[in-house]
């Protein structure tokens, strides 16, 4: 198994205050990854610090480049797609045009094109919706939208920011349905962030567990999800 | 254990008291310098020449009237480019008492604070509609139209147009053994004191927090029961308030009023002074006034020709190095030394 | 009747120069979110850039092109080297960062140029057009000028990339980070725009009232007033405000009575304030519903 991405006594600060005090793993290619916590652990703030998006120490390299010296903008040229927590949709613009920021560093039309049909593929609502403003797509639309974008750049790396957030249980399902599709016939890798640890643990095949900014656990999912007195005292159920 | 625990409840329970040593000499402290700098404040004077008191009382009431936009932009988030108006209604209120009318100057203050609040009120009732850029803009139109109305020759007889009005300068009270330049400064202190302090509890009362409040979450504060609408007013008012009394103030300490005295430049000149202040900080008014009383000209005899450039470098090069102002200054400062003696402890 | 319509001709080709500086404006509020208090100050600077370029033997077309690539490369500049470490700073402190801009260009134009004012050729001549008195060749050039930019920034915006890309920067740094947007030159790129239109603004302008340092600051009002009135937002809006006020400044001016030359801005502005009561985000603002 290759390892797509490596990260290593990784610290991440807010201002002068440190959120995470030196953290290690790594994601195989083609896997799907949780990290999962309670809130305020330091999950989100990981997925930031890949994205070069908050002040960060230490060593992450994917695919065997670093990208401590990179901006977001060039992380994201790499094949890291990351849809934030908030989904942090373009409010003041249409569905399709979302998509269509997607791909703003690719500069092949038809196959952009083609991929936008893609997107349509999976999330059908959003063709119902492609000229609609987004600012007025519900949570799950927009989730939809978020993730829909992220696909757009045909990321090597996708990081989601707790997708299961303010979402019915059975959108959530739904999405999570898709995430697993997306892992298994497109190939992309999936680091996924999450305080819903079941839902996680039944797609991940890999699951950290990290508490204020160091992970606590590392292992399969399986065995998380297996391990009752580990599920009790980090997860709580 | 429940004796300890008595205690420390007993000890929570002063008035006043608090069980943490370190904000106790944090106070101590903060009076001690508030006393220094009154009794430097009083002493001045009596060690200057006219033309520096001069200078003085103005700062003073030019920090009257930031405190005044601070209340507003600082702590209400209402954006002003129109106090300009405020300060030349107060001053114009105490020139035409004062020459046409004969009044006291003293009467001058409540009449003109009286008549900007309902003016402020008044400007602030349409405005709540009115966000950012937009409330920008309609400040700017009073800055703008204030002199225009001034110059009107409708009001001329009691405007004095173009020419504006001469104010006689009041004497001392009798039996005090000061100047008129010393006397107006010692009253100027006194009412920038009561202002300060005025404004200083309004801070810290429900109405303050409600203020802050909608300037930091309209949305929340209106579910939280806080009627904006009123807030939001009545806030422009007391503004106006702030500004209307320093500019009777300065009528009568300038002894003279004129159109041109009160455009744009001097809603950009309080808005500079705030910001290089420290917005939502009320002390911070005296270091604006002071800044945008001397710097320029500081900026002139730097350079006769390029005054107007210097400073602005100045400006740029302020904001650059102190996004805060000053009060972002001495925030820096206090961290900076709370880290260094925390290092030293052992 | 033949008044009015003469008024309305002569309100629209002042209104022309209001809604050049308006779109300048609105082209810096989509890429900054912030308005430029210093654009009248940067037009007047790149006009009197021509004027010396002019001085030193360049024909008119040469130095018109020559100062409009200079301002843009000058807006770049100020964006990076003044704006840029500030980006993060409260509103309050980028505005007199403005006002720090505008003393200096200000300041220094008068200390390079002197204040006298100086006449500036009008590249399609100053004759009647179709015989009305009151409007020229130039002005009508003005405002076909004006239509011109609006239609090239519609079809920017609209439909290149680069200017979807432009906006979405403006309105979700982080977001567009996310796509892979270079944010930072999305800015600069907005400021060197608004620095060539505010520079057509200004080449336009100057033939009229004479160049000189204080030139811009009349117009800068009023196309704040029409920037604001059209809704900060909308390009198109930003026109129509600026003919808009140049008509409404003009009819006040002739059928108030006793409004003078000094009110007339008073009466344009009160206007636009009520506008703006009814209707808070300008005429042609979109009010972005979103969901709570």
């Amino acid at each position: 198994m290759t390892k797509l991405l490596e990260v290593n006594d990784l610290r991440a600060f807010y201002g002068k205050t440190a959120a995470l005090h030196g953290i290690d793993f790594n994601i195989d290619e083609g896997s799907v990854t949780a990290l999962l916590g309670a809130n305020g652990a330091g999950k989100s703030t990981t997925l930031r610090a890949i994205s070069g998006m908050i002040k960060r120490t230490g060593d992450i390299k994917l695919n065997d480049q670093s990208l401590m010296k990179l901006a977001t903008e060039d992380i994201v040229r790499m094949g890291v797609a990351h849809v934030p927590d908030g989904r942090g949709t373009f409010m003041k613009q249409t569905v399709e045009n979302n998509l269509q920021l997607g791909a703003m560093t690719r500069h092949d039309k038809a196959g952009i094109a083609a991929d936008i049909e893609m997107v349509y593929g999976y999330f059908p609502i959003l063709k119902k919706r492609r000229t609609q403003q987004a600012g007025l797509l519900s949570g799950g639309e927009q989730q939809m939208l978020a993730v829909g974008r992220a696909l757009m750049l045909r990321p090597k790396l996708l990081l989601l920011d707790e997708p299961s957030f303010g979402l019915a249980p059975l959108i959530v399902r739904e999405i999570f349905d898709i995430f697993r599709r997306l892992n298994k016939d497109e190939k992309v890798s999936i680091l996924l962030v999450e305080q819903n640890a079941s839902i996680a643990l039944e797609l991940a095949d890999h699951a950290y567990l990290i508490e204020t900014g160091r992970i606590v656990f590392a292992g399969c999912a399986q065995d998380i999800k297996n391990d009752e007195k580990l599920r009790r005292s980090y997860l709580g159920y | 254990m429940t004796d300890l625990n008595n205690a420390i409840s007993n000890f929570k329970d002063v008035p006043g008291g608090s069980n943490d040593v370190a904000v106790d000499r944090k106070r101590i402290m903060s009076i001690i310098a508030g006393l220094c700098i009154l009794a430097a404040a009083v002493a001045m004077p009596f060690a200057l020449s006219s033309f520096y008191i001069f200078q003085l009382t103005m700062i003073l009431i030019y920090a009257i009237a930031i405190m005044g936009l601070n209340l507003l932009t600082g702590f209400n988030g209402q954006f002003s480019l129109g106090h300009a108006a405020f300060y030349a209604i107060g001053a114009y209120t105490a020139a035409i008492m004062m020459e046409k009318f004969g009044i006291s100057y003293v009467w001058t203050l409540p009449v003109a604070a009286i008549i900007c609040f309902i003016f402020g009120f008044l400007f602030g009732l349409p405005a709540l509609r009115l966000e950012g850029i937009y409330l920008a803009l309609a400040t700017f139109a009073l800055s703008v139209a204030t002199p225009q109305i001034l110059k009107f020759s409708l009001f001329e007889d009691w405007t004095g147009g173009v020419q504006g009005l001469v104010i006689m300068k009041p004497d001392a009270p009798a039996g005090l053994p000061l100047t008129s330049d010393q006397w107006l400064y010692v009253f100027t202190l006194i009412v920038t004191g009561l202002m300060y302090l005025l404004a200083k509890n309004l801070i810290r009362t429900r109405t303050g927090r409600a203020m802050m409040a909608i300037r930091d979450n309209p949305l929340a504060a209106r579910s939280m029961g806080i009627n904006n609408p009123i807030y939001k007013a009545v806030t422009f008012g007391v503004s106006g308030l702030y500004t209307g009394v320093a500019g009777a103030l300065g009528a009568i300490v300038v002894q003279f009023v004129a159109p041109d005295s009160f455009t744009i430049y001097l809603s950009v000149a309080l808005l500079v002074g705030l910001v290089v202040g420290g917005v939502g900080w009320l002390p911070g008014a005296f270091f604006g006034a002071a800044f945008i009383l001397v710097i320029p000209n500081v900026a002139e005899h730097f350079s006769k020709g390029l005054s107007g450039a210097t400073y602005g470098l100045i400006l740029i090069l302020l904001m650059l190095v102190m996004p805060g102002g000053f009060a972002g200054f001495l925030r820096l400062c206090s961290s900076t030394f709370k880290l260094w003696a925390t290092k030293k402890a052992p | 009747m033949e008044l009015f319509g003469q008024q309305i001709m002569a309100g629209l080709a002042n209104g022309a120069i209001y809604a050049c500086v308006a779109l300048a404006l609105v082209m810096i509020y989509q890429a900054i979110g912030h308005v430029n208090f210093a654009q009248g100050e940067m037009a007047m600077f790149s006009t009197f850039i021509a004027w010396q370029l002019m001085q030193w033997g360049l024909p008119y077309w040469a130095a018109f092109i020559g100062s409009i690539v200079i301002s843009f490369a000058g807006g770049v500049l100020i964006d990076r080297l003044v704006f840029k470490p500030i980006r993060t700073a409260a509103v309050l402190s980028q505005i007199v960062m403005f006002v720090g801009l505008l003393a200096i260009l200000n300041s220094a134009a008068g200390f390079i140029w002197d204040f006298t004012s100086k006449p500036f050729p009008a590249p399609f001549g100053a004759d009647p057009l179709f015989g009305s008195r009151l409007v020229s060749t130039h002005q009508a050039a003005m405002v076909a000028i004006c239509f011109l930019l609006l239609a090239l920034l519609y079809v920017f915006f609209r439909y290149t990339r680069v200017g979807l890309a432009m906006q979405s920067a403006a309105e979700n740094p982080a977001s567009a980070k996310l796509v892979g947007i270079r944010v930072e030159w999305m800015i600069a790129l907005g400021w060197g725009l608004a620095a060539s239109i505010g520079a057509i603004a200004g080449l336009l302008i100057a033939p009229i009232v004479f160049l000189e340092p204080n030139m811009m600051l009349g117009i800068l009002l009023y196309g704040f007033a029409a920037a604001v009135l059209g809704g900060l937002s909308s390009p198109v809006g930003a026109v129509f405000g600026g003919f808009a006020v140049g008509i409404i400044e003009n009819l006040s001016g002739t059928y108030i009575p006793g409004v003078g030359g000094e009110l007339k801005l008073t009466i344009a502005l009160l206007i636009i304030i009520c506008v703006l009561v009814v209707k808070p985000s300008g005429l042609f603002g979109v009010r972005h519903a979103q969901r709570v």
